[in-house]
């Protein structure tokens, strides 16, 4: 089995991320009811759920990608729901968003994917820093080899590395994983895992990973918390989320390892 | 409860038609905010006014010849009929400057860029793209929809001119065949009933049309939903609703010159 995440290197007198009792609904659909989650520096917070429910709408909340529809959403001190456009992009620059589906610009090479974070936001970059930056994130994804190719001739563990590396590139505090190992053959999941991990240590970041893959969740986890009916229902180290006789959180754990 | 006829046709159509129109007149609204703001994206609208002209140009040679053939071939019996055959030069131009040329270019572009602009952006919405360069801090609506809205519209009067000009040609090699007319001659009374007011105002034409395009394609794309789907119904409509929009303003535009001209 997995062995087990050594935590270190995490400030608990500093907090990153502040959801404080956050509620969003489309139309009739109730999706997130009440959400409290706090993450400090440093540390890597796994939020476990099923499929629907609410886990890409909770990291696109903390971005400011949707709106909550009541509740505060406090990332590094900033009130995201009150910033002014142009704050909002300067928090952004901050957070790195690994998307579900990667993300990946089609019409760009991996290299265009990569320059274009950077070259936008930091115009006055020299061509020799911008190649500097590009062989840096790649060689930490380890990918070298795929800088002149298209998207689509990637596979998909290459272009989820890739996604992370175009989101490392802007050197952000934040990370946000949506589902980095979903519909990937469990020795690339390993890879990935121990990216995330190599990522916290290497570029001292704070990370929300979210999954249903209990592998992951325990290998990359400092914290784990469990999204149920809207809301964090259980929360604590990998055993302590799973150390009760609530049937919605046992059959969770079973189904990912009796199978 | 129970809901009448009326206030199911409300909430089911007209509710809607404005909630749409709403979303359709801030978008629009964004887009002139936008498109003064500095930084500019002068590299990307030169690389989408490329990729729009470049692409559609085999299609309008094909379309702006033909037109001319064919409609010079349609004038020529009733013409003679009248014993007016030697009007067919400048009724050509006129037909072809004044409103085959911005109509037949708009269509073509509506069909193939304004498509490809729904699709383009369609998909990039629904594999969220556009929310990764959003979460990136770069604004897409300036790097994807003022750069192709500006394109377009700097585009189709270019297109529009050249489908003109091909047009003519068209016509001419067909009235040199049949009637022997030289070059100059044909050229001569071709432009003798052409006043720059027709000029101004096929090119104000395809300004309006150029915008159009785009903003229809952007708009559609932008608010693409649902998977891949989604994406065919983004292009699919972008094409319909701008052919809609086009014609409309070709009746308002007509009427307008018309009443400067006469007045
Ligand atoms: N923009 C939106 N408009 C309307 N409904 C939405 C929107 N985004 C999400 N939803 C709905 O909210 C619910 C939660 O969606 P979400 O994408 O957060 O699920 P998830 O937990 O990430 O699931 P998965 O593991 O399948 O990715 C879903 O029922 C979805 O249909
Ligand atoms: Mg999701």
């Amino acid at each position: 089995m997995t062995k087990h995440k050594q935590s270190q290197g995490i400030d608990r007198s500093q907090t990153v991320i502040l959801l404080k009792d956050l509620y969003k609904s489309f139309g009739e659909l109730d999706v997130l009811c009440g959400v409290d989650l706090e993450v400090y520096k440093g540390e890597n917070v796994v939020v476990l759920g099923r499929s629907g429910s609410g886990k890409s709408v909770l990291i696109k909340i903390i971005s400011g990608l949707l709106m909550p529809d009541s509740g505060t959403v406090n990332v590094l001190g900033n009130d995201v729901s009150k910033l002014n456009s142009k704050d909002l992009q300067a928090l952004r620059l901050k957070i790195g968003f690994s998307f579900q589906g990667s993300a990946l610009y089609d019409s760009m090479t991996v290299r265009e994917n990569l320059e274009f974070p950077l070259v936008r936001n930091l115009r006055n970059l020299s061509a020799a820093e911008i190649d500097k930056a590009i062989r840096e994130v790649l060689e930490a994804v380890n990918l070298e080899q795929t800088m002149n190719q298209m998207p689509s001739e990637l596979s998909g563990g290459q272009r989820k590395r890739i996604g992370i590396a175009r989101t490392l590139i802007l050197k952000p505090e934040i990370m946000l994983y949506d589902e980095p190992t979903a519909g990937l053959d469990p020795l690339t999941c390993t890879d990935i895992n121990d990216l995330i991990n190599e990522v916290q240590q290497r570029y001292h970041t704070s990370s929300i990973i979210i999954t249903h893959d209990l592998t992951c969740a325990k290998s990359t986890g400092d914290r784990v918390a469990m999204l149920l009916e809207g809301k964090f229902l259980r929360e604590g180290t990998f055993e302590e989320v799973f150390n009760t006789e609530d049937e919605r959180v046992k059959s969770f754990f079973d189904y990912n390892f009796i199978q | 409860m129970s809901s009448s006829p009326r206030e199911y046709v409300i909430a089911k159509w007209i509710d809607p038609a404005f909630t749409e129109l709403y979303s359709a007149a801030r978008f629009v609204l964004r887009f002139f905010i936008e498109v003064f703001q500095p930084p500019f994206e002068f590299k990307e609208i030169i690389r989408q006014c490329y990729e729009i002209g470049y692409k559609s140009l085999p299609l309008i040679t094909l379309t702006g010849f033909v037109t001319g053939i064919v409609f010079t071939n349609q004038s020529r019996p009733s013409l003679a009929e009248f014993g007016a055959a030697s009007w067919l030069p400048s009724l050509i131009a006129i037909a072809i400057i004044r409103a085959l040329a911005p109509l037949v270019t708009a269509l073509i572009t509506a069909g193939k860029v304004g498509s490809n602009i729904g699709a383009e952006l369609g998909s990039m919405k629904v594999t969220e793209q556009i929310d990764a360069m959003e979460v990136s801090a770069i604004n897409p609506f300036k790097f994807l929809v003022v750069s192709r809205v500006v394109a377009t519209t700097l585009t189709l009067p270019v297109l529009m001119t050249y489908s003109a000009f091909v047009g003519l040609m068209g016509a001419y090699l067909n009235v040199h065949l049949n009637e022997l007319t030289s070059f100059t001659s044909f050229f001569q009374s071709a432009f003798s009933q052409i006043t720059f007011l027709d000029i101004y105002a096929s090119l104000f034409k395809a300004v309006v049309y150029g915008f159009t395009i785009g903003i229809v394609g952007c708009y559609k794309g932008f608010n693409a939903t649902q998977g891949t789907q989604g994406v065919g119904r983004a292009a699919n409509t972008a094409v319909v609703i701008s052919m809609f929009l086009i014609f409309i303003e070709e009746i308002l535009i007509v009427q307008v010159t018309t009443w400067i001209r006469t007045s």
